[in-house]
């Protein structure tokens, strides 16, 4: 079986490029990360399929041994088409999430924090700090509170509350 | 099989606009996914492997579905529970107006969960088996999300990213395996596989696992889970805790059993299975809130199943199916009541929670009987499950198998402590020891969306209770005909044990080439 030293080139690079995004807090660079692995594993089915050759038509005349092989390919349609609904509902996660924080940065999770700093997170971490976050303590904290921080003009706040008229528009 | 939830979707998404009819149709889908499961299983169990090959092509070339005794059980209990779950939640959205599970595609994509459910566990092909993976993964991710409040797009983003790597390599396995062996059909993939190089071998069967070790969340992989499950709605985390992960050990089993029977890396599995077991136990310990704790327990219990698999012998797999059928059903029942606890408490933070046994007895039996089934006390079927394990186990009679009984035990004690806890704090304790702790350590462990302080008792409607009810009896009769149950995993396990049956079942005869 030949095969393409550039498409290998091509593939590594795509996957060496896709990691590093991936490992990226930022979501939108997770989202290209995500593209460019999905690529490189297409680009990978390809040159599984070995060397290219004619159209896998059966006629008189063509050798079944001269045709690509034609599994590879619809294996890779099938995945295109999936990793184009994914990243879809990526997008849409992270303008959601855009809409809620204003920010589209992976946040540590508050439980890790609480576990990592222990007790002490009692004084510092206080209200203020863990309101940014994407914890769900915020949220249970303005269901009982909302019209006292209506005027404030934290971006976040602001953020919150969308979400919160949100839900209360949700149909019965 | 997979159509029918898949209509019942088409269908229930056209009626959008008339919430009660797409209930009904969803309700009557999921049936009849369970009946025809019934009786495939019935089918399948007399006359032995059935095989349908999809578009009229010859099984090496054409997708083939295949339903042997493992697939055909895994379908009806799963089809069993996708049904209790959806009444659950059709009960809880009658009752809340909607509030958990607002939007319109609810119904339709738990449909198409239960479509990627079953596709998966009668997929005769690896990559069907990867479209079946992504069909239910979509599906999950929508649900986890759900209304789009902010605690579950942080949660769902992780699971999200884990996910996509998961199915990337996945993905990217089945291209090497194609490479190696220049098909995707399992069973040819099973003929070929000896043929070629045991380094190649163990390199392809590393990536499957990897991939398939995410999804069912085994110990180094399974970070994700205790952070991104809990935040969803009760009844999509008592789904997700009973099935999703266990497609994922269903594909492990698939892998070991077909792919690769007795691979060299079976110690390193059962290193890796104890380390889940007990890495996901002490996890467990330490949670404050209830959900959070089952999903600890859950990991653990994965820990149970791997071990069956890494054993490589017929008991070790049938003792694994039975384990994994007595799981799924346990844990989805756990999180029933847990969503039970939070409705009636407000909270599921133990430390919040007290004298629920006054409030609703009813409910602290709910939660009790699961609780000690999974513990493992005796009458219930944990104790078999985990029973016939020690018992492969110790066939094997090696250092390492003795060891891993040991960890079985002392990890089946702390998951029984861990439960007990809940249940002495939440049921027994009475309501007035309950201290408002200001530790914001405590509050910051408990995840109940909405759960502030106390809230006033809600009356929980009497399809909710009906459905945890019924998800209870059936953890029960799994303990009654434990007999039949576990013959039929007997069987599935003994088909398992070389891949001769798969292979001869599904290209007619075992080829030589």
């Amino acid at each position: 079986m030949s095969v393409s030293l550039v498409l290998l080139v091509i593939m590594a690079v795509l996957y060496a490029c896709g990691i590093y995004l991936m490992l990226e807090r930022s979501m939108t660079r997770v989202l290209l990360g995500f593209l460019l692995v999905g690529n490189a594993t297409n680009l990978l089915i390809i040159i599984v399929a070995g060397a290219a050759g004619s159209a896998p038509i059966v006629t008189d005349g063509v050798d079944a041994e001269q045709m690509t092989d034609p599994l590879p390919e619809a294996l890779i349609l099938t995945a295109i088409v999936i990793t184009f609904g994914v990243s879809a509902f990526l997008l849409a996660l992270i303008y959601r999430s855009w809409r809620l924080a204003r920010q589209d940065v992976v946040q540590d999770d508050a439980d890790d924090v609480a576990m990592r700093s222990g007790v002490a997170i009692r004084g510092e971490a206080g209200a203020a700090e863990s309101d940014t976050e994407f914890g769900t303590r915020a949220r249970a904290a303005v269901s009982s509170a909302r019209d006292l921080e209506a005027d404030d003009e934290d971006a976040a706040e602001v953020g919150r509350q969308e979400d919160d008229r949100y839900e209360g528009e949700e149909p019965p | 099989m997979v159509l029918v939830p898949l209509l019942g979707a088409a269908i229930a998404l056209t009626l959008a606009r008339r919430p009660r009819l797409q209930r009904l149709i969803s309700i009557i889908a999921l049936a009849v996914v369970l009946v025809i499961g019934v009786i495939l299983l019935v089918t399948v169990d007399r006359s032995g492997t059935l095989v349908v090959e999809v578009g009229g092509w010859p099984a090496p070339f054409g997708i083939v579905l295949v339903v042997d005794r493992l697939s055909a059980l895994m379908v009806v209990v799963s089809a069993l529970v996708l049904l209790a779950v959806l009444i659950f939640s059709v009960g809880q959205g009658l009752a809340d107006g909607d509030d958990e599970t607002p939007v319109s595609i609810y119904y339709p994509t738990y449909l198409i969960l239960a479509t990627g459910v079953c596709n998966a566990f009668i997929a005769g092909d690896l990559f069907n088996l990867y479209v079946g993976f992504e069909i239910l993964l979509v599906s999950s991710y929508v649900l986890l999300t759900l209304g789009g409040t902010r605690a579950r797009i942080s949660a769902g983003t992780t699971y999200i990213v884990v996910s996509l790597v998961s199915s990337m390599l996945f993905l990217a396995s089945i291209a090497m395996i194609y490479a190696a062996v220049g098909t995707v059909n399992i069973a040819q993939i099973s003929v070929r596989m000896g043929e070629i190089p045991v380094d190649v071998q163990i390199l392809l069967q590393i990536m499957l696992l990897v991939a398939f070790g995410i999804k069912a969340a085994v110990f180094p992989l399974s970070f994700w889970l205790p952070d991104s499950y809990p935040t969803a709605p009760a009844p999509v985390t008592a789904v997700f805790a009973g099935l999703l992960t266990k497609v994922g050990v269903y594909a492990i089993i698939r892998a070991e059993t077909l792919i690769f029977p007795g691979s060299e890396l079976n110690p390193a599995l059962m290193v890796v299975a104890l380390l889940t077991m007990v890495v996901g136990v002490l996890g467990a310990v330490a949670q404050a809130d209830i959900k959070r704790l089952l999903s600890f327990t859950l990991v653990s219990h994965i820990g149970y199943m791997i071990l069956g698999v890494s054993l490589g012998t017929a008991a070790g797999t049938s003792a694994a199916i039975y384990y994994v059928v007595h799981h799924i059903i346990v844990q989805t029942t756990l999180f029933l009541g847990a969503g039970l606890i939070e409705r009636i408490g407000g909270s599921t933070s133990i430390t919040r929670l007290g004298g629920l046994l006054r409030l609703s007895p009813v409910i602290a039996i709910l939660f009790f009987i699961p609780a000690l089934n999974l513990g493992g006390i005796p009458p219930f079927s944990g104790f078999i499950g985990k029973l016939a394990l020690f018992q492969a186990a110790a066939e094997q009679d090696t250092v390492l198998a003795w060891v891993l009984i040991g960890a079985g035990a002392l990890v089946s004690l702390l998951t029984l402590y861990a439960l007990m806890r809940v249940w002495n704090l939440a049921f027994w304790r009475p309501a007035d020891d309950v201290k408002d702790y200001q530790s914001s350590l405590l509050t910051n462990l408990s995840e109940a969306p909405g759960g502030g302080t106390t809230q006033a008792t809600r009356s929980v409607p009497r399809l909710m209770i009906s459905a945890t009810a019924g998800m209870v009896a059936v953890s029960v009769a799994l303990t009654v005909f434990a007999g039949p149950l576990f013959g039929l995993a007997d069987r599935a396990g003994s088909d398992l044990e070389g891949p001769e049956h798969y292979v001869g079942a599904v290209l007619g005869e075992v080829p030589d080439d």
